[in-house]
């Protein structure tokens, strides 16, 4: 390694490195399509118009979107506390589950004005729960909490395998899945919503939810830089000793961050459950839970980034699946490579570039740095 | 009688056949992780290596060729991650976890456009894969009474990479604890900035045991291909690899231990398959999630240091920067 100088200007740390690394992530995704023989630059017309060309599409696309606000948050507050949660996925089945068993129970007896801030807050304690657990283990026996969250990951989807298929399946029924839930218990989506406004806007899975989505961004954002929190929360993630001498209790910290971190992933759970598909079924988060993972690095743990980010890949998961019907070559897998290539260049190798810029600024602002060693 | 030690004799064949890939893989984060390095990439390797060597051994390249193929792309993949962490310093468990999904992804896309089998590959044929090395002895020991099964399913019956990856286990130890180059390892995990002053590099020790896990891994992955299954389908690791981690880290990061505990899952796994759907006296129909699930339980469990406490490499996760 270079020597490389400690403070870039802010715009290139802030942008440019971000946008530099985003780009090879993508030419890494595109030489991927190029070497399965399709042309890249036709594939992106396609995926482009299959994500923003109408309305319908629009509308899937911020669908998508809400899940990967959601875990991207969720791993981008455990992040500014120190911590890695790969435990979105399991946090989110569970936040499902949560919704769902309340439903399940009350969806005769309540109107739906009461059921679903209930089945929300149930989901969310259920989130919170399933965070809470491997925070603990961490933050008061030691455990690591990224070997921990994974295992709970694994937990979680067997947990909602066995009750799925022993407790919940309707008898007679082939499908593994609960039965449905009562006619007015769900998130309202946005065709309904829209249409009290007298816009017309196709019927999609997009509801609520993504509003939830946008609203935990301004939270967030509010946590994390304008209060005594989150203030405290990312002092623990920058110096827990440092933490530990102004008195902030670092263990405390991180269980408050995954409490966070496992509300925001449940919230997935909650679009899927109430808003969707409106009974209890496996599988249901699909992978969003790592897809955050991305989101998260990608738009630099901060809510702004989160949400420009998140639709990205929303866009992707979108335009992926019509790009099917286009060039059968195309299969979700694709964007899944794509979102690996992204962890890949903004996170693990997020400093490569460092160097060269620093290098490059250097000489085009014409002040030689000094050099060490 | 009879009846029970068949039961008994084919539940540890299958113990056996089911811990081969975790034996690797935990190997390989064994190796990894003692250098200091974390290798949360386990999954990803393997079943790119699984890929790798259904593709080779479907176009017909013998089995050790397709081995050999399988294992130099779980190298490369593993001289990716060394470059991120090692050379780059960058965040160890990001990378690992970008070689997991760059993996899943991949394997699919590319599985799909080369066979269009829905990302499946074409079944391996017989003379590529790796098949029972000494079945006649098998099938001769197998009528005999009461040990005839017994040696039969847990001895006999193996193919060569049963035999190898239970070999590994000790020879691990033996050069972990027994050489030089062993020493050497496990002391950068602990202490690099010694091993730097005692002039040896750093760099070079962590890559070389980063290619090693590598190399470990396509092994695991070729296994599953060529021996336990005759096809690649996406995602057929299935976690496997998370389960080799947990394996280690309840292991102590001890290949012996490891070893152990890889059998015990393996063990886990077997009975569990066995009991499915088959009532116990006295306790009912026991729900096979929940044993499925006991690896993970215990894992957590022992992370927790409720029982025994692991003991990390000091240095682990974290990239060494020279002193100037």
């Amino acid at each position: 390694m270079r020597d490389v100088p400690a403070a870039l200007p802010r715009w290139i740390d802030v942008a440019l490195l971000p946008v530099l690394n985003v780009a090879l992530a993508l030419s890494a995704a595109g030489l991927v399509v190029w070497a399965i023989g399709q042309n890249p630059l036709a594939a992106v017309r396609l995926l482009v118009d299959g994500a923003f060309g109408s309305a319908l599409a629009w509308s899937y696309t911020l669908y998508y979107t809400t899940n990967f606000i959601l875990t991207g948050l969720a791993v981008a507050v455990a992040f500014h506390c120190g911590h890695f949660n790969i435990g979105a996925e399991g946090q989110a089945t569970l936040g499902g589950l949560g919704v769902g068993l309340l439903m399940l129970t009350l969806d005769r007896w309540l109107p739906a004005a009461l059921l679903l801030p209930l089945a929300l807050l149930a989901g969310m304690a259920a989130g919170v729960a399933w965070a809470f657990v491997p925070a603990w283990l961490q933050a008061y026996r030691g455990s690591h909490i990224v070997i921990t969250t994974i295992m709970f990951n694994f937990l979680a989807s067997t947990l909602m395998v066995w009750l799925i298929v022993n407790v919940l399946k309707v008898p007679g029924n082939q499908a593994v899945e609960s039965r449905a839930f009562a006619a007015g218990a769900a998130l309202p989506n946005a065709k309904s919503m829209l249409s009290l406004i007298g816009v017309e806007w196709p019927d999609t899975p997009l509801n609520l939810a993504f509003a939830l989505a946008l609203l935990s961004c301004l939270a967030v954002w509010l946590l994390l830089w304008h209060s005594r929190l989150g203030h405290a929360l990312r002092v623990v993630g920058q110096s827990s000793d440092a933490a530990r001498y102004a008195g902030i209790s670092p263990p405390r910290m991180t269980l408050v961050a995954l409490s966070i971190s496992g509300a925001l992933a449940a919230l997935v759970g909650a679009n899927e459950i109430a808003g969707v598909h409106h009974k209890l079924l496996l599988d249901f988060v699909a992978g969003a839970g790592f897809t955050g993972i991305a989101v998260a690095l990608m738009g630099r743990n901060h809510p702004f980034g989160i949400a420009l980010a998140a639709l990205l890949f929303g866009a992707l998961a979108q335009g992926g699946s019509e790009l099917v019907f286009e060039m059968p070559a195309f299969t979700r897998d694709m964007s899944v490579a794509v979102q690996g290539f992204v962890v890949l260049f903004c996170g693990a190798l997020s400093q490569m570039l460092r160097a060269p810029v620093a290098r490059a600024h250097a000489r085009l602002s014409g002040r030689p740095r000094r050099r060490h060693g | 009688m009879d009846e029970l030690i068949v039961v008994v004799a084919s539940v540890l064949g299958a113990t056996l056949r089911i811990a081969v890939p975790l034996v690797l893989c935990a190997l390989a984060g064994v190796f990894s992780e003692r250098a200091g390095v974390i290798d949360i990439g386990l999954e990803g390797k393997m079943l790119a290596a699984a890929f790798a060597a259904a593709c080779l051994g479907a176009i017909g390249w013998p089995a050790m060729a397709a081995l050999a193929g399988a294992v130099l792309v779980a190298m490369s993949l593993g001289l990716v991650h060394a470059w991120a962490c090692i050379t780059h310093r960058g965040d160890q468990i990001v990378s690992g976890v970008a070689l997991n999904v760059i993996a899943a992804g991949l394997t699919a896309v590319l599985g799909l456009v080369w066979f269009s089998q829905g990302g499946r590959t074409p079944d391996v044929a017989a003379a590529s894969r790796f098949t029972s090395m000494i079945a006649g002895a098998a099938a001769a020991v197998r009528s005999w009474p009461l040990v005839g099964p017994l040696l039969a399913e847990v001895l006999l019956d193996h193919n060569a990479l049963v035999w190898l990856a239970f070999a590994l286990v000790p020879a691990s130890w033996w050069l972990l604890y027994r050489t030089r180059f062993g020493l050497r390892l496990r002391a950068v995990g602990e202490n690099p900035a010694m091993v730097d002053a005692a002039g040896i590099s750093v760099t070079r020790l962590r890559y070389g045991a980063v290619l090693l896990a590598g190399m470990l891994c396509g092994i695991a992955g070729s296994y599953l291909t060529l021996a336990q299954n005759a096809s690649f389908s996406p995602g057929m690791t299935a976690g496997r690899g998370f389960m080799a981690l947990a394996a280690m880290v309840f292991g102590q990061w001890h290949p012996l231990r490891a070893g152990v505990a890889c059998l015990l899952f393996g063990f886990l796994d077997a009975v569990a398959i066995r009991l499915q759907g088959v009532p116990l006296p006295g306790i009912g129909s026991v729900p096979v999630e929940l044993i499925q699930a006991l690896p993970y339980a215990l894992t957590v469990v022992l992370l927790a240091g409720f029982f025994g406490r692991a003991q990390a490499p000091r240095a682990l996760g974290r990239a060494y920067v020279k002193e100037r």
